[in-house]
């Protein structure tokens, strides 16, 4: 026993929780400001130093601290009915029997988590006359695909669709299941991960595996943007995480591929389901298309009002592009939330990208950071967006931006 | 009418027919920093936050707005419940100010450091007990919170409750209260669909759903005047192994700043010559075959 208590800088203290989560003895709290420790409680033992990731937390007899890390460690081992937890799989996301593309780039990501665990990968396809999809999910990279094949999950519903999924999980026990961020996606994910009591991460934009625990190292951009957290889920399984689309690389389709179909029946009844969709509308996109669009120019808060949107039309205008803004601008009223491009708007991978007055807080950067060629036109020359940017002009936009319209009305007529 | 649980359980049935109310909404808010822009140190690596003031969710605004208007129209009642530190007490003060009826203030050391599975769970059980008081019909929440972006909580407390999950809402297009039925036009990525659905039903709602109203005179006073009741850990049945961070399946690992990008060409005399420099930057445009030379 030591009579030592952990020392605390609370200017370092970001209030992440980490370790009053680690602490063994349950001797910190966070109450709305920098960690507590209760001196009373406190064993010295240095899991908290050791989790802390901005060094608020020391304790004076490092060597001692070191030792019961390194034990402490070693006791990080997977719950052994967690251990029964293995195979990664895609949630493979259909529309009328149209698949979600982020669902085929899932299962690209999915696959070098596969083959990192050692694992097998599976898609889980749930509709009707879906057989078709589930061919393809091979093709996609899938080993294994779970086909429940009814007319009552042949349109998405959450509750035929959480139940099904559900079964599937505590039948096979997957440890890792990934879901496109799509509305689909995020009804279904949110309802099975509640329904396991198990951790959900959203709109992750990195994927690692763990090898020594299996833990899914789970990165995104957190606390509003302009930092990036890794989220485990340390003592559940399955691990669940949505991406959303475009953040992860299209893997080559191959027809050849071979795999394995299992289907499933599940029981259940019509009648007992409270939902009914009485429409599907497919909506003629008359704004953005900024999904599919090869050159982008996008607006943001420096265009100081709405009129001055009329400046990034005018260069979309001339170069066939499509125009795309900030949060900040969509926020402002200027112009509506289809054009918005970032974390909570689209995410885009185009050839040219043209930001605006944009200064690219991080949860626009993830959005557009894809994009083959980056111009950035802002007056500070310390914007982040430089940090992404092909080519940035440090100038006054109202100057460069009609300047930059005008050279293309010349160059291509 | 019967109040069932996710398990099929009768929670309570309603038939005091005197205290019935036509439509009773509950909506869910979140007290959220006013910007997406909180940043980093990078020297300290500790979050800037000094001088960011706290709003009420904008996509929970919607959610309230949705719950006015079925007030209105049914003359029914709204109830506020927000889970946070004491002074979310402003976001509640602000929602009765709109037209809402009731506040609830979720607000416990103990729930400190839940994650989204962990605040369904506190946010579900305190519902239970508002539903033991008096029949719900509809929960509201905004789609997301624009401070975690996560979507999760609502689904999480419709899963919790075993109602109808209705997310990313963009049209109430009807509410049949005799019926016990809505019909709603939901976001899909191609396009939307039209659900109908039995109630009780929880909604998840978008920018796109109602234009939100402006507070009268006298609902700024009774709001700003409002007692708002405060529930602790102590006024809720919970099971302590499922709130906090001790009870929260994920964990942060590790939180930093982006990595350092590398950063391009800075085409010079942007200031002093912005013609020249974006004839330059037409150049290389052109030149590296990002735009096709017509």
């Amino acid at each position: 026993m030591s009579n030592q208590v952990v020392e605390i800088f609370e200017d370092k203290c970001i209030e992440c929780g980490l370790c009053v989560q680690a602490c063994p003895a349950n001797a910190l709290t966070l109450e709305g400001g920098p960690v507590q420790v209760n001196a009373d409680k406190c064993a010295a033992n240095g899991e908290c130093v050791e989790v802390c990731p901005t060094e608020a937390l020391a304790l004076d007899n490092e060597e001692d601290a070191d030792d019961k890390v390194t034990e402490a460690k070693t006791k990080e081992e997977l719950p052994t009915e967690l251990q029964d937890y293995k195979g990664v799989w895609v949630f493979i996301e259909q529309v009328r029997n149209e698949v979600a593309p982020v669902s085929w780039e899932l299962l690209g990501e999915g696959k070098r988590l596969a083959e990192d665990l050692g694992v097998e990968l599976t898609g889980v396809v749930l509709g009707f006359d879906a057989r078709d999809i589930a061919y393809e999910a091979i093709s996609y990279g899938a080993d294994k695909v779970y086909l429940i094949d009814d007319p009552v999950v042949k349109n998405y519903r959450t509750q035929p669709y959480t139940q099904a999924f559900i079964q599937l999980v505590e039948k096979y026990k997957p440890e890792i299941i990934l879901l496109g961020a799509t509305t689909v996606g995020r009804d279904l994910a949110g309802a099975v991960a509640t329904k396991l009591e198990t951790g959900l991460t959203a709109d992750c934009t990195v994927l690692e595996v763990d090898h020594a625990t299996r833990h899914l190292q789970q990165t995104r951009p957190a606390f509003g943007g302009n930092i990036m957290a890794t989220i485990l889920c340390k003592k559940h399984r399955p691990q669940m995480a949505t991406v959303r689309p475009r953040v992860m690389e299209m893997p080559k389709r191959d027809n050849n591929r071979k795999g394995e179909i299992i289907e499933e029946n599940i029981e259940l009844d019509e009648s007992k389901i409270k939902t009914k969709v009485l429409k599907i509308i497919e909506e003629a996109k008359k704004a953005a298309y900024l999904d599919k669009a090869d050159i982008i120019v996008a607006g943001g808060r420096g265009l100081g009002e709405e009129k001055n949107f009329k400046l990034i039309e005018d260069l979309a205008n001339i170069l066939g592009g499509t125009v795309g803004a900030s949060r900040a601008a969509v926020d402002a009223g200027w112009i509506s939330v289809e054009h918005q491009v970032g974390q909570t708007g689209v995410t885009v991978r185009p050839k040219l990208y043209i930001a605006v007055g944009i200064s690219g807080a991080i949860q626009h950067l993830v959005g557009m950071e894809r994009s083959d060629t980056i111009v950035a036109i802002n007056n500070d020359p310390e914007a982040p967006i430089f940090d992404v940017a092909t080519y940035g002009v440090v100038g006054d936009l109202f100057k460069v931006l009609p300047a930059l319209t005008e050279e293309f009305r010349k160059a291509l007529g | 009418m019967n109040i069932i649980d996710s398990n099929g359980k009768l929670i309570t049935t309603i038939c005091k027919i005197e205290e019935m109310i036509s439509v009773h909404s509950v909506v869910c808010v979140k007290q959220v920093p006013d910007t997406s822009e909180v940043g980093i140190d990078p020297e300290t690596n500790t979050i800037i936050r000094e001088g960011v003031p706290s709003i009420i969710n904008p996509y929970d605004l919607h959610g309230i707005e949705a719950a006015l208007h079925l007030k209105d129209e049914f003359d029914g009642k709204v109830t506020i419940l927000t889970m946070g530190p004491p002074q979310a007490e402003a976001a509640i003060k602000r929602a009765l100010s709109f037209g809402a009826d009731r506040g609830i203030l979720l607000s416990d050391r103990a729930f400190a450091g839940s994650d989204t599975l962990a605040t369904s769970y506190i946010i579900t059980q305190a519902l239970k007990r508002i539903i033991d008081e008096e029949r719900v019909d509809i929960i509201f929440c905004g789609k997301q919170a624009i401070d975690g972006d996560t979507a999760q909580v609502g689904p999480g407390i419709a899963a919790r409750l075993g109602w109808n999950q209705l997310t990313y809402v963009v049209g109430i297009n009807e509410v049949n209260i005799d019926n016990n039925e809505v019909r709603i036009s939901r976001k899909l990525e191609s396009g939307k669909e039209i659900i109908k659905a039995e109630l009780p039903a929880l909604l998840t709602v978008v920018k796109g759903l109602n234009e939100i109203r402006y507070a009268s005179l006298p609902d700024m006073i009774r709001g700003a005047r409002a007692e708002i009741e405060v529930w602790g850990e102590g006024d809720l049945e919970l099971d302590e192994s499922k709130i906090g961070l001790s009870g929260s399946p994920t964990q942060v690992g590790r939180i930093f700043p982006p990595p350092e990008r590398e950063g391009g060409e800075i085409i010079p005399g942007g200031k002093e010559d912005p013609k020249g420099a974006a004839r330059v930057l037409a150049e290389k445009l052109i030149g590296k075959e990002v735009i096709p030379n017509k």
